[in-house]
């Protein structure tokens, strides 16, 4: 009972000098991991960038299990950390029950919409840049069969898919896209094994391209679309350099300026849903050394024409959030 | 003399393994050039320093209670259950069907509710294993690890095509009513009088699974069910010949072993996340089985060893954010901790019996 006692005054001494914690930036990321080289990562290096530019420093925390996200979101607001980063759809929901109870620290979510007045949203119109992606990988098929490896088979990840598709078709309207998914929980963003099956399934259906939007999961993708001879397409990172001559683009996805200008704004940070979208900039298709010789000049014009288009508003992707349908294929 | 005396092997051994276990943790944080004093600071200031970092300590400590005593109760009757994991999984869609579909109409009876809930689909569980056990000999150990896995699958397809709420991407459960909310431990506290953070998910579980263990030591020791389970686990021919009916045993011992793991939901299913999410047992199933080896199968070394564990995993997760060791280094800690206090004690107990023999003939 006085260990219990000693224990508890020791507490109530320490509460008070927690307070002065100084006002960090922190960043969360999801089960993917930091080092997935792709979505979690592409924030590390936005918040990387703050630090080399700013001289500032940051927490970061991964997630280790779905279960752990409210006590982690609770555990960085009360050390005072501010803004906190969370990258992914899967804190929504968390979010939502803690940021009420730490009205002065600012919350930033990548991908998921939540509404409370220290929280900003950003998201992405995925279904553009995929849109892209798919114009290139419908030049680019010589068999008529393109691939797409989705991470968790989510709305999310079916926007990413479905613009795909529509670019696709665009180009090349008789091409059959064969879709699956990696799996229904928080593992399939870390299961580079099963991404490289079901790559190799797909290239045994004559795909001859294949997008992967999976995260860490991903990376196998790719590894198996270079060792069967195929072009592959990465997402979120630039992901061209992993395997040079061999991925078509990479549909990056600038979670890395996000996260960038979130840490920047610091306790300033905007509350409000952010549409970060082709025009803005928020996403693109990535052409650089490593892709130059895949990438005809046909090609390259036929994405430009119709980047320009879609940032006029002549032309409209459809988002497959919107209604949970897709004109171009079955998802 | 070859004896070692009761205080020894209940306090010495397991300080000693736990001495041996820091010391290769800090050999580990060491070599990967950090300060492990430091790190050792931080794991106990942010598991005890203040009464939020307790709450979280506790809250886990819950969790090992149950599936502790869980797994105790099968040993006693000489039967290893690792399928904590599945059973308290189960449990966990047990609450979440009573709180989502009945409506309650007060908190406490929310919680009759979920413990019902929660220990019908425990024990439902493990009954397939103990009847497959019992009468056709299929190890206990296979069946019910392979049914975690079972118990996984189902639990993916229910949350993303049962209960998932419409609209929602995150494979969970809707949230719970807020009235079914359970009292926090601070709240409980508080009317005594003594100041507890609320901000932690520590609730009114803690106090049902102190009087769980008392329960369950109750049961063991004092009275015949539990002389039948002791008797069973020591001789089975014995016993049997005593009369006891060996297919009863075995499936009591499971059904009471699984109810116990479903429980444990109660606590981090309707007393911490207010919904279903997956994973929601966290590993408690498994570290489960190294708290009853640490704790001796009694349920007061349980008690004690779930708060030791309560301190690793709360330790663990401020040592993640207090520090920049990598979250795998931060598993190989917890998991040298299990291995020393779990699976080594007799590495530590022969030496010591050597000792206490040594001084004893001295004497």
């Amino acid at each position: 009972m006085t260990l219990m006692k000693r224990l508890l005054g020791a507490s109530a001494v320490l509460a008070l000098s927690a307070v002065a914690a100084l006002a960090d930036p922190a960043i969360i990321y999801d089960v993917g991991g930091k080092n997935d080289k792709s979505f979690n990562e592409a924030a590390f290096n936005g918040a990387q960038r703050w630090a080399a530019e700013t001289g500032g420093t940051f927490k970061e925390l991964e997630m280790q299990n779905e279960a752990q996200r409210e006590q982690a979101l609770r555990q960085l607001a009360e050390a005072g950390a501010n803004p906190i980063v969370m990258t992914g759809f899967a804190f929504g929901d968390v979010l939502n029950a803690v940021a009420p109870d730490y009205p002065d620290t600012k919350f930033a979510i990548i991908d998921n919409p939540v509404d409370q007045p220290n929280v900003q949203s950003v998201v992405f119109t995925e279904e553009q840049g995929s849109y892209l992606a798919g114009i290139m990988a419908g030049m680019a098929t010589k068999s008529g069969v393109v691939g797409f490896v989705g991470g968790m088979d989510i709305p999310l990840i079916r926007r990413f898919g479905c613009g795909y598709a529509q670019g696709v078709v665009a180009v090349k309207a008789d091409a059959t896209i064969i879709a699956n998914m990696t799996g229904t929980d928080g593992s399939a963003w870390n299961n580079p094994v099963r991404g490289a099956e079901i790559a190799k399934s797909q290239i045994s259906q004559k795909a001859d391209v294949i997008y992967a939007a999976a995260g860490n999961t991903g990376v196998g993708v790719l590894q198996a679309a270079a060792d069967g001879g195929v072009l592959s397409i990465g997402v979120d990172k630039n992901q061209n350099y992993l395997h040079p001559g061999q991925v078509l683009t990479s549909m990056v996805k600038r979670v890395d300026n996000a996260v960038y200008e979130a840490f920047k704004s610091g306790a300033d940070l905007k509350p409000g849903v952010f549409v970060m979208d082709l025009a803005a900039g928020g996403v693109d298709v990535a052409m650089d050394d490593n892709n130059a010789a895949l990438v005809s000049p046909e090609m390259k014009a036929a994405v430009e024409d119709a980047a320009a288009k879609i940032k006029s508003g002549e032309l409209k992707v459809h988002d497959y959030t919107s209604d949970n349908t897709c004109p171009a294929g079955q998802f | 003399m070859d004896k070692l005396p009761r205080w020894a092997d209940v306090v010495l051994v397991p300080l000693i393994c736990l001495i041996i276990a820091f010391a290769f943790c800090g050999i580990l944080i060491a070599a990967i050039g950090q300060s492990p004093l430091q790190a050792i600071w931080i794991m106990i200031d942010g598991s005890f320093g203040t009464t939020n970092g307790l709450g979280y300590t506790l809250y886990y400590a819950t969790n090992f209670i149950f599936t502790g005593l869980a797994v105790s109760i099968a040993f006693q009757a000489s039967l290893f259950n690792i399928g904590g994991e599945g059973q308290a999984t189960l449990g966990g869609l047990g609450v979440a069907l009573s709180c989502l579909l009945i409506p309650w109409p007060h908190w406490s009876l929310a919680l009759l509710g979920s413990l019902a809930a929660g220990a019908a689909f425990g024990a439902a569980w493990g009954f397939l294993p103990a009847w497959l056990q019992a009468k056709r000999g299929s190890h206990i150990v296979i069946t019910t690890m392979m049914f975690n896995f079972i118990a996984y699958a189902l639990m993916n397809y229910v949350l993303v095509n049962l209960l998932r709420p419409m609209g929602s991407m995150d494979p969970a459960s809707a949230r719970f009513d807020k009235a079914y909310n359970l009292p926090k431990l601070g709240d409980i506290l508080g009317l005594v009088g003594i100041p507890f953070s609320n901000r932690n998910p520590a609730n009114i579980s803690f106090v049902i699974a102190i009087a769980l263990a008392v329960g369950v030591w109750a049961l063991i020791w004092h009275t015949r069910l539990g002389y039948a389970l002791r008797a069973f686990g020591k001789q089975e021919k014995a016993a049997l010949y005593a009369g006891i009916d060996p297919v009863k045993i075995t499936i009591y011992a499971l059904l009471l072993s699984g109810g116990i793991s479903g429980l444990m939901a109660v606590n981090a299913v309707q007393g911490a996340a207010h919904r279903l999410v997956l994973n929601s047992v966290e590993g408690a199933g498994f570290i489960g089985i190294a708290v009853a080896l640490m704790g001796r199968n009694h349920p007061f070394g349980i008690v004690i060893a779930s708060i030791l564990f309560g301190f690793l995993y709360q330790g663990g997760s401020q040592l993640a954010m207090g520090t920049t060791i990598p979250r795998e280094v931060i598993i190989v800690l917890q998991a040298l901790v299990i291995l020393f206090t779990g699976a080594l004690p007799y590495m530590v107990q022969k030496p010591l019996e050597h000792l206490f023999a040594k001084r004893g003939g001295a004497k």
